[in-house]
C-alpha cells in the first residue's frame, strides 16, 4: 500500500517567534521543524506500508524549500518526500493549502492519505477535509485507531461521547488523532539515509495552479485582529474533608469531560 | 528573556549540521522519556541501565560510530552530541554505552578478526549481547604495563589466569574484551560469559555512578581457543586506542552533566524567593551562574572542536587529554556550584545536581586519572614523560 502523509513544517515551538503585525500570521522564518502532531499520521503510514510491503510518501508545503522536518520524517523511514514551496503561497488561508496539497498529494497516486487533526501552529483543523473534497475522495475525520482490510479503511471516530466505528474504501483520506500510535524515534541508521532520501521539489507552475488563486492575492479568510489570551484563573482548589471525590466528579461533569 | 538552556548562550547549536542536530534532538527525547523519570530511583538502588540495551541499540546508539557490521556510522561529533545527551541524564548511562561502543566493540571492530567481528559486532549493535573490557587490574590503575593478568600457550590454546577490577558493565557482559601478559607483549582476547574458570562479580557501596554496573572479573586457568585472541592488537598501544575512543565521548558526555546541573540551578533561582525575591536576582548567585555557563560554553566549544578535528582523522591523544582533563574538572565544579544554589534541596536524588557531582568523581578518575592526562599534556609541552 502506497500512503502519503501530508507532513507540516512548523517554527520550533520551543522558539515560536511572533505574529506579523500586518497580515497577523505567523512569520515563518529559520528553521523549520517536523509538526509533532504530524509524527503519528508519518508513524501510523510507516505501519501500513511496513505491513503491506508498500512505501510512505511525504507531502509538505512550506516556504523557502525548507526541508530539515521532512528529514526528521524522511529519517523515520519515509521514503520520499514532495515539496511545495512558491513565493505566491504567502498568506495561503486553509483552502489554499488544500488545494496545493490536493495537487500534489494527486501526483503521488497512493492508496490513502493521512493527516493530522489540525496543525499545532495554525488550528484551523479544516484541511483535512477540504483535501478529501478537493480530491474526490472519502474522508474520516479523527480516527483514533485504523486498521486497512481488503481495500478497505475500518476505523474508530473520536466522538464527544466515545467513539464511532466507520468504515470507508480506499483511497481515502484519514486525519489521525495525537497518541494514536506512539512515534518511533528516528534510528541514527535512518538519519544517515534520510540526507539521500529523494526530495521533489515544486513549485505551483509544476502544479498547474494559478498563482492569483492562492497565498495572499487568493485567500477568501483574513485575520482581522490578533488579540492576547485571557490570563488563567488560579483555578480551584479542593481540599478533602471526606467529599473530595464527590465534588472532583461534579467538577468534571459539569465541564462535560466525565 | 531568560534562558533555560544555558547552551543557547552561545547558540552553541547553529554550529551543527542538520544530521548532527536530529541526532543530538533524538538522544534528547529518549532520555527525557526513558530515563528521567527512573533514574533518581535507579541511582538510589544501584540499577545498571541493562533493560535499556535493546532500546539503545535500537537508536543506533551502540558503536553508532563506526562502520559495518549494522553501526550507524555517524561522524564523531553526533557521538560526541548523542554522549552529551546521555550524560545529561546520567553517567551511568553514558557508561554503558561508552563502554558498549567505544570499549568492547571498537576494541573487536579495530583489532578483531573478520569472524570476531561477524559473531559479536551485529549482536553488540543491536544491544542483543553486552560487552565490557578488562584492563584495569587490582594493583594496577594508572600504570597498566605493569599488569599481572597473563595468558598463556597450551597447544594451540590460550590459558588466562589473574584479575580485573573497576570493570564496567562486567556482570552483564555476554562478552568481555580482557588484556593480558603474553610471551609477545600484551594482547587482547575476548572471553565469552560462562566460559568455565570465569567470573563476574559487582562493587557495592559505591557512592558514585550507582546506575552502572562497576564489577570485578576473576580469571581462572580460563582456556580459550586460539580464535579468541585479537589478531591484530598488540602492546599497549591496543587498549589504549579503545580509551581514547572512549574518552572522547566524556569530553562531551561531562557537559552535558554540567548543563543539566546548570538547567537546574537556572530554573531553581529563578523560582526560589528569600528575601522577598528569586535568589536569581542576587549578584552573588548571577556570579556563580554566569561563571558556570563560561564554563559550559568554553567546554562545548572544546569538545566540538576536538570533534571537528576526529572527523578530519587529525585528533592526536593529547588533544582528547585537553578535552578530557578541562571538561570533567570544569562539569564538577559547574555541579558543586549549582549545588550550592539549591541549598538544601540541592542534596537529595530529587534534583539531579549532587548525583552528577558524585557520578563526575568516576568520570574524573577513570580513562585516565586527571592528573595523568596532565602527565600527558605535560610530557607533549616539555618532551619530557614524567611517568614512564
Ligand atoms: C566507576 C568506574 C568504572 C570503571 N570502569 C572501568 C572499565 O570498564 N575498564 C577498566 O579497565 N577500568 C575501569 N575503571 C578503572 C579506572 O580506569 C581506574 O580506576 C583508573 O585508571 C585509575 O586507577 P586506580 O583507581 O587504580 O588509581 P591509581 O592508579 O592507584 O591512582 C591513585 C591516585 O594516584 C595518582 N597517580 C598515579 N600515578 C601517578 C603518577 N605517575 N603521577 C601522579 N599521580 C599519579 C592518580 O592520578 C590518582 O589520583 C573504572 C573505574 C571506576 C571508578
Amino acid at each position: 500500500m502506497h500512503v502519503v502523509v501530508c507532513a507540516k513544517q512548523i517554527p520550533d515551538p520551543a522558539n515560536p517567534g511572533r505574529l506579523s503585525p500586518d497580515t497577523h500570521t505567523l512569520v515563518r522564518e529559520g528553521k523549520l521543524v517536523l509538526d509533532d502532531s504530524d509524527a503519528y499520521g508519518v508513524e501510523l503510514g510507516l505501519q501500513l506500508a511496513e505491513a503491506t510491503g508498500g512505501e510512505v510518501t511525504l507531502v509538505s508545503m512550506a516556504p523557502h524549500d525548507e526541508t530539515s522536518g521532512l528529514r526528521t520524517a524522511l529519517a523515520m523511514g519515509a521514503a520520499r518526500a514532495i515539496l511545495v514551496s512558491d513565493d505566491a503561497l504567502a498568506g495561503s488561508d486553509a483552502l489554499s493549502t488544500a488545494k496545493v496539497l490536493a495537487a500534489a498529494v494527486r501526483r503521488a497516486e497512493p492508496d490513502l492519505v493521512l493527516t493530522a487533526t489540525e496543525s499545532t501552529d495554525g488550528y484551523t483543523g479544516t484541511v483535512p477535509v477540504q483535501l478529501a473534497e478537493l480530491l474526490g475522495m472519502p474522508s474520516v475525520s479523527f480516527a483514533k485507531r485504523l486498521a486497512v482490510k481488503d481495500g478497505v479503511v475500518h476505523a474508530d471516530r473520536q466522538t464527544e461521547a466515545g467513539y464511532d466505528e466507520v468504515e470507508v474504501p480506499l483511497p481515502a483520506v484519514v486525519s489521525v488523532t495525537a497518541g494514536v500510535v506512539e512515534p518511533r524515534y528516528p534510528s541514527f541508521k535512518g538519519i544517515m539515509a534520510a540526507k539521500n532520501k529523494p526530495i521533489e521539489r515544486l513549485g505551483l507552475s509544476d502544479l498547474g495552479i494559478d498563482p492569483a488563486t492562492v497565498g495572499l492575492a487568493g485567500a477568501r479568510q483574513e485575520v482581522v485582529s490578533v488579540v492576547a489570551a485571557e490570563a488563567r484563573d488560579a483555578g480551584e482548589i479542593v481540599v478533602d474533608e471526606g467529599d473530595a471525590h464527590e465534588r472532583i466528579v461534579a467538577f468534571l461533569e459539569q465541564l462535560k469531560v466525565i | 528573556m531568560a534562558l533555560d538552556d544555558a547552551s543557547a548562550l552561545v547558540d552553541f547549536g547553529s554550529l551543527l549540521d542538520d544530521e548532527e542536530r536530529m541526532v543530538q534532538q533524538t538522544v534528547r527525547s529518549f532520555v527525557d522519556k526513558a530515563v528521567r523519570p527512573n533514574i533518581a530511583a535507579w541511582f538510589e538502588e544501584g540499577v545498571a541501565p541493562g533493560e535499556l540495551a535493546s532500546e539503545l541499540g535500537g537508536l543506533g546508539l551502540f558503536g553508532m560510530h563506526l562502520t559495518g557490521y549494522g553501526c550507524a556510522g555517524t561522524n564523531a561529533v553526533s557521538y560526541g552530541l548523542a554522549c552529551l545527551e546521555l550524560e545529561a541524564g546520567d553517567s551511568g548511562l553514558r557508561s554503558f554505552v561508552s563502554v558498549q561502543g567505544s570499549l568492547a566493540m571498537y576494541s573487536i571492530w579495530r583489532w578483531g578478526s573478520g569472524e570476531q567481528k561477524q559473531e559479536w559486532l551485529p549482536r553488540l549493535a543491536s544491544g542483543e549481547a553486552i560487552g565490557c573490557f578488562g584492563l584495569t587490574e587490582p594493583d594496577f590503575g594508572s600504570n597498566p604495563a605493569g599488569m599481572r593478568t597473563t595468558a598463556r600457550r597450551d597447544g594451540s590454546d590460550w590459558v588466562l589466569n589473574g584479575a580485573k577490577m573497576w570493570i564496567t558493565n562486567g556482570s552483564l557482559a555476554d562478552v568481555a574484551t580482557v588484556w593480558a601478559r603474553t610471551d609477545e607483549g600484551i594482547r587482547g582476547f575476548l572471553v565469552p560469559r560462562g566460559t568455565p574458570g570465569f567470573s563476574a562479580g559487582d562493587i557495592h557501596h559505591k557512592l558514585s555512578l550507582r546506575a552502572s554496573a562497576t564489577s570485578e572479573l576473576a580469571l581462572q586457568d580460563v582456556r580459550l581457543p586460539a580464535s579468541a585472541m585479537l589478531p591484530e592488537g598488540r602492546g599497549l598501544s591496543a587498549p589504549l586506542s579503545c580509551l581514547d575512543e572512549a574518552r572522547f565521548g566524556i569530553v562531551w558526555g561531562a557537559m552535558g552533566a554540567a548543563r543539566d546541573c546548570l538547567n537546574t540551578a537556572l530554573a531553581y533561582a529563578g523560582d526560589r524567593v528569600q528575601f522577598d525575591r528569586p535568589i536569581a536576582g542576587f549578584q552573588l548567585t548571577q556570579a556563580k551562574l554566569a561563571d558556570a555557563a563560561v564554563e559550559l560554553s568554553k567546554g562545548l566549544l572544546l569538545a566540538l572542536h576536538l570533534g571537528r578535528l576526529k572527523d578530519q582523522g587529525r585528533l592526536r591523544p593529547e588533544q582528547v587529554s585537553v578535552g578530557k582533563l578541562n571538561n570533567v574538572r570544569e562539569a564538577i565544579a559547574i555541579a558543586r556550584v549549582c549545588r550550592t544554589v539549591l541549598g538544601a534541596a540541592g542534596i537529595t536524588t530529587e534534583y539531579p545536581v549532587l548525583r552528577h557531582a558524585n557520578n563526575l568523581e568516576s568520570v574524573l578518575t577513570y580513562e585516565g586519572t586527571a592528573e595523568v592526562h596532565q602527565l600527558a599534556i605535560g610530557q607533549a609541552l616539555t618532551g619530557i614523560s614524567a611517568y614512564r
